[in-house]
């Protein structure tokens, strides 16, 4: 073997999966505009359709998944994966807690076949929309909408490192204070998931005068009850707080509890009673 | 890969189309040198974005549709904020649209950036990607990455993170960028301006493949400016031209079997929307410096080689540059970053110029601001026809080469587009089948 066949050979394979997603979380790894080259010649980027039309079988020893579970087909095929991947991480909401589109867990997908297709017919996927970890076991769970480019950074640096990566699981409230932000929601009566939602973003939202809307998903010790009489005081009925709860990570147990919780609230006031 | 079929004929399949954003295939079938059929199949499966968007609120959409696309998120965003201002019969102000064009600018730059050198390239200068490129080409993928950072910057900068902005919101911003953070990004955007009108004519020597398509165009167009975060109307090479309000009118969405990305006509006739067609029906509102730039670069003031759409991507590289430093140099402190959007029962359609394309919005709401009916028309969905167009007389007029390089020709056709599968809604297997 020649000298560059040898180290190709003794790099670590990183393949890149896409499952029901925007391309986002992939993107992220193309976004390292200045680690890019470096992490290309760390590892073996052996599987990367947006990258690359290059294919080199498996095993991988690092898979990176984006996406959620959305076909029968796609059921099948996390398996597969599951089995010629070491490692294997998912990243981003889609994957971490079905994304957006889990949204259609509460909803009736017939309906919405039929709303976007004239032939649902031709279709075929599932009533739900789940994360990669209802079906295979997961390594490590990167979460975000889209994931921090960062902390993505990280995950690969701590593989490579046969080490946990250091990502911290607290709220973005402690983002927050670390930044020395005005608390969004005391100083302007925006509604903030921030004391529900984990750090990672470095509390973007609030940083530019906005609520947090929850994109990294429920934080370590998540009170969302809490959150919700917060919610309703500061004037939100429980159709808005339910919106609140269900949007990229609606699925993650925590945030779809809490909008259960208020819908079957709200559902049993009678008309006309105190919310 | 070449099958054999038992009745000696030939299946040439490619796993899936790489380097391009989303899942999809194509399936060529060849029958004694006659290509007799051609699909782009999307197989990329559906999140049905519109189905529940129904009873979400009017300010929701700029979040929400922005997740359609991480590679284009502020199109949607643009999009969806027009259509509900429209709604409601609120008109913004004229320092909330420059800072909506230049966050625009910012993600053609990113995503222009990204196709152009990271996507395109391989196939002319005979790569399987860019990361390969770098060994032999080392200064021009610095560059890309350099280019490419200027655009994610300036999406940081005023959307607060590059992919899926958080600032954006139905009435303008949260925040307005300052005069100072503005001016910091200026001696990036000088440079990518140079480096991207020098990479007009470093494109333009590649070596494009002869073919003309006679497509109808369709673009926003605005009187002042290059189309980008709005238009006034809708024009055409067919000579339709007609206010942005009245899309739905030409365009029709139909669904085929093999994609589950719904196909479009405009007029009952399949078109092109992209840089292609802006280009071509928006020539006279380029800057002087991106017009000769062009012009050097050979093409004319219309362009119909589908190959050569990477040179006219790389003029509107430079263009989004040149835009941004316009607004940079514009720009003074001191405006309100949005103004009031009380919710009012219509329908109305916002469009913006995606970098793959016109892509737009219809939204109905009621008095509250519930969502009660959304539709969207991404590019690639409206392009997917004229793709399976290409692809038919790519192949027919390259029926003789051999499998590898009709494939590989193929894949090249079919990312002239820049499509954005995961846009379209959302799978490519690549098939050749002789018999």
């Amino acid at each position: 073997m020649t000298d560059a066949a040898i180290e190709t050979a003794t790099r670590p394979k990183l393949a890149v999966w896409k499952f029901a997603s925007c391309d986002g979380c992939q993107l992220s790894l193309l976004n390292c505009e200045d680690e890019l080259l470096s992490i290309a010649e760390a590892v073996h980027i052996a599987y990367f359709p947006e990258a690359t039309r290059a294919v080199v079988e498996g095993p991988y020893e690092l898979s990176l998944v984006e996406g959620s579970i959305t076909t029968p087909e796609d059921v099948r095929r996390i398996h597969e994966i599951r089995a010629q991947s070491g490692t294997l991480v998912t990243i981003g909401a889609c994957a971490t807690a079905g994304g957006i589109q889990a949204l259609r867990n509460w909803a009736d997908v017939e309906e919405y076949r039929s709303i976007v297709y004239a032939h649902p017919e031709y279709l075929s996927t599932l009533d739900t929309s789940t994360p990669i970890a209802s079906h295979v076991d997961v390594d490590y769970e990167l979460r975000g909408c889209p994931v921090d480019k960062g902390q993505l950074v990280e995950v690969l640096a701590a593989f490579l490192g046969g080490r946990k990566p250091r990502i911290p699981t607290y709220s973005v409230c402690v983002e927050c204070k670390l930044k020395g932000n005005v608390c969004v929601p005391i100083a302007s009566g925006q509604p903030c998931l921030g004391p529900v939602t984990q750090a990672g973003c470095g509390a973007l939202c609030p940083s530019y005068g906005r609520g947090c809307y929850g994109c990294f998903g429920p934080q370590d010790s998540a009170n969302t009850d809490s959150l919700t009489r917060q919610l309703t005081e500061l004037g939100m009925n429980s159709d808005d707080i339910v919106r609140v709860y269900r949007t990229f990570n609606a699925g993650a147990p925590e945030f779809s509890a809490a909008s259960e919780a208020v819908a079957v609230a709200s559902s049993t006031v009678p008309a006309g009673g105190e919310s | 890969m070449t099958h054999q079929l038992k009745d000696g004929g030939q299946v040439l399949s490619v796993g899936m189309l790489a380097r391009v954003e989303g899942e999809g295939g194509m399936h060529i079938e060849i029958k004694d040198r006659e290509v007799v059929s051609v699909k782009l199949n999307i197989f990329e499966p559906p999140r049905f974005y519109e189905g529940f968007l129904r009873g979400r609120k009017y300010t929701e959409p700029p979040d929400i549709t922005a997740r359609i696309c991480g590679i284009c998120p502020v199109a949607y965003q643009s999009a969806s904020t027009e259509a509900m201002e429209t709604i409601c019969g609120v008109t913004t102000t004229a320092e909330i649209q420059l800072m909506r064009r230049l966050l625009y600018c910012g993600e053609w730059i990113e995503s222009h950036s990204l196709h152009i050198f990271m996507l395109h390239a391989p196939d002319f200068l005979g790569f399987e990607s860019v990361l390969e490129m770098a060994k032999d080409h080392a200064d021009v993928v610095n560059m890309a990455l350099r280019l490419k950072k200027a655009g994610n910057d300036v999406m940081e900068l005023v959307g607060g993170r590059a992919i899926h902005p958080v600032n954006v919101k139905v009435g303008g911003f949260y925040r307005m960028p300052t005069l100072t953070q503005l001016e910091a990004l200026r001696p990036d955007l000088e440079r990518g301006l140079e480096d991207a009108l020098a990479a007009v004519q470093f494109v333009s020597t590649f070596e494009f493949p002869e073919m003309e398509q006679g497509y109808n165009y369709v673009s926003l167009r605005h009187p002042d400016w290059y189309p980008l975060e709005r238009g006034a109307e809708i024009v055409a090479t067919s000579g339709a031209r007609f206010p942005v309000a009245e899309i739905g009118a030409h365009v029709q969405e139909f669904q085929v079997e093999h994609s589950n990305a719904l196909h479009a006509r405009f007029d009952g006739e399949p078109y092109v929307v992209g840089p292609l067609a802006r280009y071509s029906l928006n020539f006279d509102q380029l800057g002087p410096r991106c017009q000769e730039a062009a012009l050097r670069a050979g093409l004319g003031q219309t362009c119909r080689n589908p190959f050569k759409s990477i040179i006219v991507r790389t003029v509107e590289l430079a263009y989004a540059f040149e835009e941004a430093l316009r607004i940079v140099d514009l720009w003074a402190d001191g405006h309100s970053p949005s103004v009031p959007v009380p919710p009012r029962a219509g329908q109305g359609v916002g469009a913006s110029e995606a970098p793959r394309g016109t892509i737009w919005h219809r939204y109905t709401i009621d008095a509250d601001g519930v969502i009660e009916d959304a539709q969207i028309v991404p590019p690639t969905s409206q392009n997917q026809a004229s793709i399976e167009a290409d692809l038919h007389l790519a192949a027919q007029q390259w029926v003789d080469l051999d499998d590898h390089t009709l494939t590989h020709r193929c894949e090249a056709a079919i990312r002239n587009y820049d499509p954005c599968i995961s846009c379209a809604t959302h799978f490519l297997d690549l098939r050749v089948k002789r018999s």
